[in-house]
């Protein structure tokens, strides 16, 4: 290993590494096969106790049973991935929704100027209240509390009801992660471009947006990921999603596989979405870096 | 390298430890109950001196808020309402007084969590089946149920006459019923039924014209259109489905050693007729509701 490795070296410009060298080379190796074999046993170690912990514990078997049972996860897939579907759609529709508004309200919100006082109160009321709202009440009212005022030609549809209600609660705390965005911008970059002669829109638009939302889009995925996992919370009108559709199966049967089943779907759905936008950060970065430093 | 040395002793100590608290802790719940002996264990039932939860007292379980017509004004320790008169009467045949029944707050989907029961028994309206007799314990039954369809008065799903009737509507009813398995098994409905987390919620989308009628058990149907949805009404009732009619049984742990007991009090309160004169006393009279075929 040592020889392959000190080679290029030899050829290049003659180096022949001391005894001394290569003596402490083979200890820092020795070392380091010994972290891997101590971690690699203690990892082992780890997981045989708390494989005997939870197997051998007195209740495992009805837990076995009652949460990880094969004939019930079986039942309860195809109904799961059902519910899935309102899951995404949900998330699909109201995610582009929240961005889209979130963004408008931290606008709103940064803008300067003694005329545009009455906007920026109403974008800070708004968030204030939404993001102080708990969201089941926000759903609650909404939901049951829209029908009942009978007005023509507003739908009774919960799904809409309800994706309304996330809408307004998620574009409250969407809002405050973009301004926090916004407002980390130097405000050397505003005066720059406005010296350049750009305006006011302009210079948000080209130079202060695109650096505030390369900045936040790990706290937005947070944000994603969290709308994701309260569609769900959409059912309390009656739509059955994922995890409701787990929980019908579950109070039929008294089973909680589907449970565990609907989670691990969730799960999956996350990872994806993280690698994804570990991506686009990733590409955005890249872009930046166009060109090469100056 | 006596430092070096260090995380592997106390990798091995940890191991030790560990491994001491696996093996040690496990047998040490086992004990009483005993999961692992041939089924549970009856023991005689000697009036007031079963295995209970509490010594000396028997606790009942239900969830909160507790309906009517099934209790009375969400207080389950007034012995008003069905099934808070059945619970003091199944005490007083174990030997339990009124004074030594103890209630306690149990949702419906905890009732049939894996481990200890902080209850003795649990009275919900839940239904007895064979899939849920896997998960938990039940006495026999105390109550036949028929499910019924309640509808706003003068709305086309309240001039159904029959199951085809109801088959184009959007149907409601509460998870984990057996309401919701007739929509499923036995309507059939064009559209996807909607799923209400509690009965409150299913009245207000009746309430909303958010769903066309709703299926609940017929004591609670009535209830509702007497003291609840004023202008809606009971439009039928199911016909007991299949050769084993539905009926509510008290739950107990899988475990317990007192569902004998228990069991026993509830058919001889059936015998002596106690359960019938309760049912007239607190629930409304069927014969008058349409069957629907």
């Amino acid at each position: 290993m040592s020889k392959l490795r000190a080679a290029p070296d030899e050829a290049d410009d003659g180096y022949v590494p001391s005894a001394r060298r290569i003596e402490r080379e083979r200890f820092r190796r020795t070392r380091a096969r010994r972290a891997t074999a101590v971690a690699a046993l203690s990892t082992l170690v780890t997981a045989v106790v708390l494989y005997l912990v939870i197997t051998g514990s007195p209740g495992w078997p009805r837990t076995r049973e009652t949460f990880f049972s094969a004939e019930y996860a079986a039942k309860a897939l195809p109904k799961v991935m059902e519910g899935l579907l309102l899951n995404l759609r949900l998330l699909v529709v109201c995610g582009a929704a929240v961005l889209v508004l979130g963004l408008l309200l931290a606008v709103a919100r940064t803008l300067r100027g003694p005329v545009f006082f009455p906007l920026r109160a109403l974008a800070t009321a708004y968030t204030d209240f939404f993001r102080g709202l708990p969201l089941i009440i926000c759903l609650l009212m909404v939901v049951f509390g829209v029908p009942a005022l009978r007005l023509q030609g507003v739908t009774t549809d919960p799904v809409l009801l309800g994706g309304s209600a996330l809408v307004l609660t998620y574009s409250a705390y969407v809002a405050e992660v973009f301004r926090a965005g916004i407002e980390s911008v130097h405000p050397s970059q505003r005066a720059a471009a406005r010296s350049l002669g750009l305006t006011g829109g302009q210079a948000l638009r080209f130079v202060v947006l695109p650096q505030a939302v390369r900045r936040v889009v790990p706290p937005l995925l947070n944000d994603l990921v969290s709308l994701q996992k309260d569609t769900g919370l959409v059912s309390i009108a009656g739509a059955v999603d994922a995890v409701y559709a787990a929980q019908i199966i579950a109070g039929k049967d008294f089973n909680f596989t589907p449970y565990v089943v609907a989670g691990l779907v969730f799960v999956a759905l996350t990872i994806p979405m993280t690698r994804c936008t570990d991506w686009v950060t990733a590409r955005m970065d890249r872009r930046r870096a166009q060109g090469g430093l100056v | 390298m006596r430092l070096a040395n260090r995380p592997l002793r106390l990798a091995a100590c940890a191991t030790v430890a560990l491994l001491a608290a696996a093996v040690g802790c496990a047998p040490q719940d086992e004990s009483p109950g005993g999961p692992h002996a041939a089924g549970p264990r009856q023991q005689s039932c000697d009036r007031g001196k079963l295995a209970t939860v509490a010594d000396g007292k028997l606790t009942v379980g239900t969830d909160k808020p507790a309906y009517a017509p099934w209790f009375h004004d969400d207080d389950p320790a007034s012995g008003k309402g069905f099934e808070s008169a059945v619970a003091y009467a199944v005490a007083r045949r174990l030997g339990y007084d009124k004074g030594a029944v103890d209630w306690q707050t149990v949702p419906f989907n905890n009732a049939f969590a894996p481990g200890a029961k902080k209850f003795d028994f649990d009275i919900n309206q839940i239904s007895i089946s064979a899939a849920r007799k896997r998960a938990v314990a039940f006495s026999s039954g105390y109550y036949d149920v028929r499910q019924a369809v309640v509808a706003l008065k003068g709305s086309p799903a309240a001039r159904a006459k029959s199951i085809a009737g109801l088959r184009h509507l959007k149907l409601g009813a509460q998870v984990g019923s057996t309401s919701l398995d007739v929509v499923d098994d036995t309507v059939r409905p064009a559209q996807r039924p909607a799923v209400f987390q509690k009965n409150d919620l299913a009245k207000s989308a009746l309430k909303n014209g958010q769903v066309d009628a709703i299926l609940t058990d017929l004591p609670t149907a009535f209830y509702i259109t007497s003291a609840e949805v004023k202008n809606a009404e009971v439009v039928g009732q199911f016909a007991a489905t299949g050769t084993a009619k539905e009926q509510f049984g008290l739950v107990l742990d899988k475990e317990s050693r007192i569902t004998g007991c228990v069991t026993a009090a509830v058919d001889a309160l059936r015998k002596d007729g106690t359960l019938a004169a309760l049912e007239k006393k607190w629930l409304t009279d069927a014969v008058s509701v349409p069957v629907l075929k």
